[in-house]
């Protein structure tokens, strides 16, 4: 039935909910025959962010899964946010990435309008009361990190909106073997090359322990100074080179004795079938 | 001040008041008698004349599809931006007096009124400028963006509805 008054509605952007009812309808009718709908494809993470003396590290690995297969290897998962601030995501990929570009583009705006350097505590604030004007439906957990005008800080959003403000924090499916070596090793005001190892060790910990994780380590080092990106700074699971041949040389078996049977064979039927050259 | 004629709902509700205990009063209704009436309750009033379910016009009647929402974030993101007016509205209204909102209520009204032939798609700088809109960006200006919509629309059909001839 043609809905003729539906264009003269004033059309707004942002999310239409039109074809829920009719993906519910395929999805059952999908199930029923056995088969599954697809899913968006989750990242499976280990994210991790500690402040040590100088400012933020943050880490993460870069195995995309979805649902049981690697669907990236050495995917990129610290986004940038402002030039001081950058974040970590995970659970749904593309929340993850359209969030950290939306909130990239605001702060822009925000400090032009401002004229100031971005706080992360503004981040942290935008990003919360988005992600829970959507209830949770748009699946992404972040940790936020930078060093602004008050200090170095680390925030972690969850997907519903809630925040936590801590000295270090793990995310992601991995977030339980991460906080695990953190809660071990972890001193307040460490040295750069200390944090770094104690990262590289978290995020490690995460990759061996947790099927979602996998490939390398990425650290992000943020500084008053600067940041320093470090794509690939460790890669534990790369595959060991073999240090010798394990192949046998011909004549190491001596032989002892030889026995030759001929195997008589009578041709039944020959036939010869002409093969097209193209 | 001039009343509403045109039967559309007042945006500031009148709420009872009591006094504090400094003689300050406050409005007790608090903010939930107003996001009560903002949830649509479709198919209760159909639209059409005479009140009467319009089947030429918005097709066949379902109840089950218009009683539920399909999707969980359907009806607040429907209602996102009355109810954020009216949360802001009602606290300005706590804080400066009555006159704020109204002053600014009388701008949207004046800058919704800019708008292009009915189908053709407005810019709504004057509305956005007023909002606040052009300084951030979310999600209604990344997907689903009007201006680039599949569907056109009948410019006849939509310039006598608007019109009110239809």
């Amino acid at each position: 039935m043609l809905h003729t008054l539906k264009p003269c509605e004033i059309q707004t952007g942002g999310f239409c909910f039109e074809n829920t009812r009719r993906n519910a309808v395929l999805e059952s009718s999908l199930s029923e025959s056995g088969y599954k709908a697809p899913g968006a494809r989750k990242t499976g993470t280990t994210i991790a962010g500690i402040v040590f003396k100088d400012g933020v590290i943050l880490g993460a690995d870069t195995r995309a899964t979805d649902d049981m297969v690697v669907a990236d290897k050495n995917c990129m998962k610290i986004h940038y946010i402002a030039p001081n601030i950058y974040c970590c995501g995970a659970g749904v990929a593309a929340d993850a990435d359209v969030t950290t570009q939306i909130m990239s583009s605001n702060v822009e705006l925000h400090m032009l309008n401002t004229g100031r350097p971005a706080l992360v505590t503004m981040v942290t604030r935008q990003l919360k009361q988005m992600l829970f004007r959507y209830q949770g439906q748009i699946g992404a957990s972040l940790i936020v990190g930078g060093v602004d005008v008050t200090g170095p800080q680390l925030y972690s959003v969850y997907p519903h909106g809630s925040y936590d403000k801590l000295p270090f924090l793990t995310m992601g499916s991995g977030a339980a073997a991460a906080v695990s070596v953190f809660e071990d090793r972890f001193k307040p005001n460490m040295e750069l090359e200390e944090a770094k190892q104690l990262v590289r060790e978290a995020i490690t910990a995460g990759i061996f322990c947790d099927l979602g994780s996998g490939s390398n380590v990425d650290l992000c080092i943020i500084t008053e100074a600067g940041v320093e990106m470090l794509r690939g700074y460790d890669k534990p699971a790369m595959k060991g080179k073999r240090e010798g041949q394990y192949r046998y040389k011909p004549g190491t078996t001596a032989v002892l004795t030889k026995t030759v049977t001929p195997f008589p064979l009578v041709v039944v039927d020959e036939s010869v079938q002409i093969m097209d050259p193209e | 001040m001039c009343r509403n004629v045109n039967g559309t709902q007042p945006d500031i509700q009148v709420y009872p008041t009591e006094s504090g205990r400094n003689g300050i009063t406050m409005n007790t209704r608090g903010l939930r008698s107003q996001l009560k009436d903002s949830v649509p309750v479709a198919g209760l009033c159909p639209q059409g004349a005479y009140g009467v379910q319009d089947s030429l016009r918005s097709g066949f009647t379902s109840v089950k599809n218009e009683l539920l929402p399909s999707h969980p974030l359907e009806l607040s993101e429907k209602n996102f931006m009355l109810n954020q007016d009216k949360m802001n509205f009602s606290s300005l209204r706590n804080i400066q007096g009555l006159h704020a909102p109204l002053k600014l209520q009388m701008e949207y009204r004046a800058a919704r009124q800019i708008q292009r032939l009915p189908f053709l798609q407005s810019s709504n700088l004057a509305l956005d400028t007023l909002r606040g809109n052009d300084e951030s960006i979310g999600f209604e200006d990344i997907l689903n963006d009007p201006t680039q919509s599949e569907m056109m629309g009948e410019p006849h059909m939509m310039v006598e509805y608007k019109l009110g001839l239809m």
